[in-house]
């Protein structure tokens, strides 16, 4: 390297300087101690104390992991794409010309903003078993389908029957979906007209149009929209352990049916006060959710359609 | 600009859409602020009313009251956002500047790094840092929650990033050539114009931290030092299952804030999630 160039790298570095603290203090160290603390015996009051790979041996014979890791593969492969199809359909609808729009837009965008504890606050209550407003909606469809054909279907007990509990946790997810939503609006807004009449003119009607520019147009979209919806429902924890009552009865909810990736771990380190057994399974969860997150961005690298920037 | 135009019909099956749609979103809110103004009676009734025989507004100063130290954690949460939002928006701008303003050999890949650390749940890495703020004697204190966003926050920096490399070079290329240094140029040409971008990140930064739950939930276990999500939640599990007409009215209170600050800003925000989205 010359002078010339040392002195900017030099400048570069010390720049990002706060960020290469962050990363060391928030990022690779504790990656490291996690996967060290992993092989030991740790309680945080008293050193670690070296194991050997006893708490894999552990954690592959504990159904509740496995519970756990059900759980959160099961929600997100629930809630992620309900979100995102919900999120394009609603941007759809809005990228119509229409008035009143801003005002739909934000109807669909303030849930986004309501914080997580509050989320789960207020979905406790709306589906309550006896008497949440949305049984309470439901409950005339139900008395109705049993009049008509002799069925004896009941309302859901949403947040005691193991399974609906998902379900219910899925909903809150879908009302959360103004970010996801915002993304795609502007996704399609930057696909240009000229697309549109071109296919027009080749005789494509409203689905030929959605299929060959729409999509396209919109696949980088897409793609980000899951990447992070599914970051983000693997680390769901805030809502269920609200909506489980999480601090009185078990987070994990009936039958283990709302026991998370985060809430196990957070269980053993906090509540059992096994941080190795915790750290063993963070590692595995990670390696999970960098797996996945690669296996996602490979298969869309052929699928994903990047426009040419003018 | 919307790219369709459509039949009465089609018009007409919009609008039905749209408005179903707006409904089902709007539900929750209306039923909150139903239930928040009812009378503990009423809010369990079959069917369920709507308007409140008797709009009850002591409801929220009775949930105030029952909270706990409510006006303590409100303050709490406010001197974490706004400590947060200091450290995130000067941090973040100086390392986006690192990242797009000056060129320095292996810069992208340091940046892509930057980028991956979004993967890394907070789960994964609690356990340390939770050991590490022990060490630092951080436990029960507001450090544990602000100074980690004195350290860059990889989505801000990406975001402030983006905006920085939209800037003209020619902009600052003359200030460089009257020997004006980069600690200058950042503060005085990339920083004054970057105000909406900036905005954007302390708005981000506000809306999370008033909005966690899991790291303070974590770090913090002194009443005292309680933020509103922690406070809400230990209400909630007090009261859980009963006083739901306060528990919707602490909820209420918690989240207008949130609505207001959108109101004054609706157009930087929708802007700044749109510029991380895609591509």
């Amino acid at each position: 390297m010359t002078p010339i160039e040392r002195s900017r790298v030099a400048k570069g570095l010390l720049f990002i300087s706060p960020w290469i603290l962050g990363f060391l203090a928030f990022a690779l160290y504790p990656l490291l101690v996690t996967a060290y603390l992993s092989f030991t015996d740790y309680s945080v009051l008293a050193p670690p104390v070296f194991i050997g790979t006893e708490n894999y041996r552990e954690l592959f014979t504990d159904l509740d992991f496995r519970k756990a890791i059900f759980n959160t593969a099961f929600f997100a492969a629930l809630s992620v794409p309900l979100t995102a199809v919900m999120a394009c359909l609603l941007a759809v609808l809005l990228n119509f010309q229409a008035r009143g729009r801003s005002f739909f837009r934000t109807a669909f965008f303030l849930p986004s903003l309501v914080p997580m504890v509050c989320l789960g606050v207020i979905w406790r209550w709306l589906l309550n078993g006896e008497v949440g407003l949305i049984n309470q909606f439901l409950l005339p469809f139900a008395e109705g389908i049993n009049l008509l054909l002799g069925t004896q279907l009941d309302t859901p007990a949403w947040l005691e029957d193991p399974g609906f509990t998902k379900i219910g946790l899925a909903i809150t997810s879908v009302w959360g979906l103004g970010h996801a939503m915002v993304i795609f609006l502007a996704g399609l807004q930057e696909a240009p007209v000229e697309l549109y009449e071109a296919a027009e003119l080749d005789g494509a009607g409203f689905w030929a149009k959605l299929k060959s520019v729409t999509l396209p147009m919109l696949s980088p979209y897409i793609l980000f929209n899951l990447i992070m919806g599914l970051i983000a429902s693997f680390q769901v924890f805030a809502v269920p352990f609200v909506m489980m009552d999480g601090a009185n009865e078990p987070p994990g909810g009936p039958g283990g049916s709302m026991l998370f990736a985060a809430t196990y771990i957070y269980l053993s380190a906090f509540a059992d006060w096994k941080m190795g057994y915790a750290c063993a399974m963070a590692l595995i969860f990670f390696l999970l959710v960098v797996a996945l997150t690669i296996t996602l961005m490979k298969l869309s690298e052929r699928r994903v359609h990047y426009a040419a920037k003018s | 600009m919307p790219t369709h135009k459509l039949s009465l019909l089609g018009k007409v099956v919009l609008y039905i859409l749209l408005a179903f749609f707006a409904f089902q979103f709007a539900m929750p809110f209306l039923w909150m602020l139903s239930t928040a103004l009812k009378p503990l009676e009423e809010t369990m009734t079959v069917p369920p009313t709507w308007i409140p025989s008797a709009f009850q507004w002591r409801n929220f100063s009775e949930a105030i009251a029952s909270m706990g130290d409510f006006w303590r954690y409100a303050g709490n949460t406010l001197y974490v956002a706004s400590m947060s939002v200091v450290g995130s928006v000067l941090s973040s701008a100086l390392a986006a500047y690192g990242f797009s303003r000056i060129e320095w050999r292996g810069r992208d890949k340091v940046f892509f790094l930057c980028l991956a650390t979004m993967m890394i749940p907070f789960p994964v890495i609690m356990v340390p840092t939770y050991a590490l703020f022990r060490e630092l004697d951080w436990i029960n204190t507001f450090k544990a929650l602000y100074i980690p966003f004195f350290l860059g926050n990889a989505f801000n920096i990406f975001l402030l990033r983006q905006f920085f490399l939209s800037i003209p070079r020619s902009i600052t290329d003359a200030a460089r050539i009257d020997g004006c240094g980069e600690l200058r140029i950042f503060f005085q040409i990339i920083l004054p114009l970057s105000k909406s971008a900036l905005l954007v990140v302390a708005l981000f930064t506000f809306m999370h931290s008033w909005n966690d739950f899991f790291a303070p939930f974590i770090f913090i276990n002194d009443q005292d030092n309680y933020t509103l999500a922690l406070g809400l939640q230990a209400f909630q599990s007090r009261a859980g299952g009963s006083e739901w007409h306060y528990l919707m009215a602490a909820s209420t209170i918690i989240i207008l804030p949130l609505i207001v600050l959108f109101f004054f800003t609706q157009k930087t925000f929708i802007q700044g999630i749109t510029a991380t989205g895609g591509k």
